[in-house]
């Protein structure tokens, strides 16, 4: 009796995380599956290179290289940004801050930072951005991007850092090193790989959000030149193009789509390659 | 029973280090000689490791660790509020139970101490790293190679690696913590080989769990029970006539 109930247990739960794992894979290839079947007949060479042409910025023709470019300008402006600090953060947080409910509180204001909904982020920029008579600008962007992708980053490399081994410190340590030195040259490096993976993942929220940017940024059909002009965004291309009573515009919508999503996928297999080589020499 | 030392280099002076509020090392005395290889012998628990870490002040790296007393290092308490922890650990090295390199190359491993210290010059450095690494009985077998991962040695050169890492600080003190435990017989036998040859230069304080290794390379013996130093003395005195009924009991393999 006993046996039978085992078994049953097992093999139910087996069918559940079977039917779990399906689900996952099975939203994934419908997702990139419809981007693929809808995007590609609408993406042609003048998308990449051109900018939009025949009215305005949903315009029939031309492409979308103004979003293309200022996603790009955004994203790595944005990451630049909020990494040293970040990292700043993260290693005071390792060395010098004591065990205590301060750090405790600390993590816990980030956790809810990172789930705070980005149209929040875009909110507060844009808030921020009347105060300091700003308009809707690259500058503008970057800032309530930089905003979004701080926590994330934070949490992120906090985790990694929680992984350096303990007795990798005290070996820098017990050669007289300095907690600064040992942070720099042993924690650092042995961490590198992960700080990476860090990055982009908050490269991978910052680049795909619209919200945080439909205020603060703003669009045009321009390249962008100046940080206090508007930028275009590939989020915001794809949600102005589908939203469109255009049939012709709607489906330049899912080739922006696919834009983006290859240009995630190539960040993310840069990164593994990266990794692989900042790997060489890690301890496990 | 008190073998007074001729100029001692460390002196240990009612040491007490509390874990919380339990006591590891209860008010240790004890004069450690100078270019010899002393031997911290116990069973298991009796804080061998701490007083041993403690000497380099790295018993305070771990949270609520309280320590009193007196460690005197050539005649200055390394405990004393003016002293900058990070010269007496440059000072007195660290080689522990289980080889931990740091995440670079062989080279850069033996190099890092050195650089830390201010040495730039690459003829300057390529010279501590083949000093160091020969040694410490490793150059022949990493020559080769000395830019691959420090991590594709195999355990027991690891372990050398990291003595060369120590010597490589030109610390005068050497702190050893069951150095050989991880080892298989051969490597340990190394290790063993570079110690005695090490002694002439360096004053060796040695844990071990392994009497006969005890037996085989220390000049001088501390024994400890309980967080109490219980007899200490000159190898042969303490291995041949223990005075305290401790000591004999440990040694005819009776306490643990
Ligand atoms: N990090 C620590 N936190 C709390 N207690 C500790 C810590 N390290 C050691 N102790 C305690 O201090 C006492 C002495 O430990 P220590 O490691 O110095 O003994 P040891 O003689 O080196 O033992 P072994 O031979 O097993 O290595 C033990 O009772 C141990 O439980
Ligand atoms: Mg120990």
């Amino acid at each position: 009796m006993m046996k039978i109930n085992k078994h049953l247990e097992e093999r139910i739960m087996k069918g559940l995380m079977v039917a779990s794992l399906a689900l996952v894979v099975g939203s994934l290839v419908a997702i990139l599956g419809t981007v693929l079947a809808k995007g590609l007949p609408a993406l042609n060479w003048a998308m990449l290179t051109q900018t939009p042409k025949g009215g305005y910025y949903l315009g029939k023709e031309g492409g979308i290289l103004n979003a293309i470019t200022g996603s790009l300008v955004l994203v790595a402006a944005a990451t630049a940004l909020s990494f040293f600090p970040a990292l700043a953060v993260v290693l005071y947080l390792h060395l010098f801050a004591k065990h205590n409910r301060l750090l405790d509180l600390t993590r816990l204001s980030l956790d809810v930072l990172w789930s705070v909904p980005s149209i929040v982020y875009g909110a507060f920029g844009f808030t921020l951005m009347l105060m300091l008579g700003l308009r809707a600008s690259l500058l503008g962007g970057i800032i309530a991007l930089a905003l979004l992708e701080f926590p994330v980053m934070i949490r992120t490399m906090d985790e990694v850092l929680l992984m350096v081994p303990h007795e990798l410190k005290e070996v820098s340590y017990a050669m007289g090193a300095t907690r600064l030195e040992t942070a720099v040259r042993v924690v650092l490096r042995q961490a590198a790989p992960g700080l990476l993976t860090a990055v982009l993942l908050a490269c991978g929220r910052g680049i795909g959000d619209a919200a945080s940017v439909l205020f603060t940024a703003g669009y045009t059909d321009r390249m962008p030149t100046t940080l206090l002009r508007p930028v275009a965004s590939l989020p915001l291309a794809v949600f102005f193009q589908l939203g469109t009573p255009v049939p012709q515009v709607q489906e330049r919508a899912y080739a922006s789509a696919l834009v983006l999503t290859v240009i995630v996928l190539a960040l993310s297999l840069g990164a593994r390659s990266l990794t692989r080589r900042l790997s060489r020499h890690i301890i496990h | 029973m008190d073998s007074a030392i001729n100029d001692p280099l460390i002196q240990i002076q009612g040491l007490n280090v509390a874990y919380g509020s339990q006591l590891a090392i209860r008010d240790v005395s004890v004069d450690i000689p100078a270019q010899q290889i002393t031997a911290i012998i116990g069973p298991s628990g009796c804080g061998k490791t701490t007083l041993l870490r403690s000497i380099s002040r790295l018993t305070e790296l771990v949270d609520g660790v309280r320590v009193w007393g007196k460690i005197l290092f050539d005649g200055q308490d390394v405990y004393a509020p003016d002293v900058d922890v990070t010269e007496v650990r440059k000072r007195i090295g660290l080689l522990a139970q289980r080889p931990f390199p740091l995440p670079m190359s062989i080279y850069d491993n033996v190099a890092y101490g050195p650089r830390l210290y201010g040495v730039r010059q690459r003829e300057a450095l390529n010279a501590i790293v083949e000093k160091e690494l020969r040694a410490a009985g490793l150059w022949d077998e990493v020559k080769d190679r000395l830019h691959a991962p420090a991590t594709a040695l195999s355990i027991g050169q690891q372990q050398r690696l990291c003595l060369a890492r120590g010597l490589a600080v030109e610390p005068d003190v050497l702190l050893c913590d069951e150095v050989t435990s991880a080892l298989d017989p051969i490597s340990a036998q190394r290790i063993e080989g570079r110690l005695v040859e090490l002694k002439t230069n360096y004053t060796i304080i040695l844990v071990t769990h392994v009497l006969r290794q005890a037996r085989r390379l220390a000049d001088y013996v501390i024994f400890m029970y309980l967080g109490e130093l219980i007899e200490h003395g000159p190898a042969e005195q303490i291995f041949q006539h223990p005075q305290h009924p401790k000591t004999r009991a440990y040694l005819a393999g009776e306490l643990y």
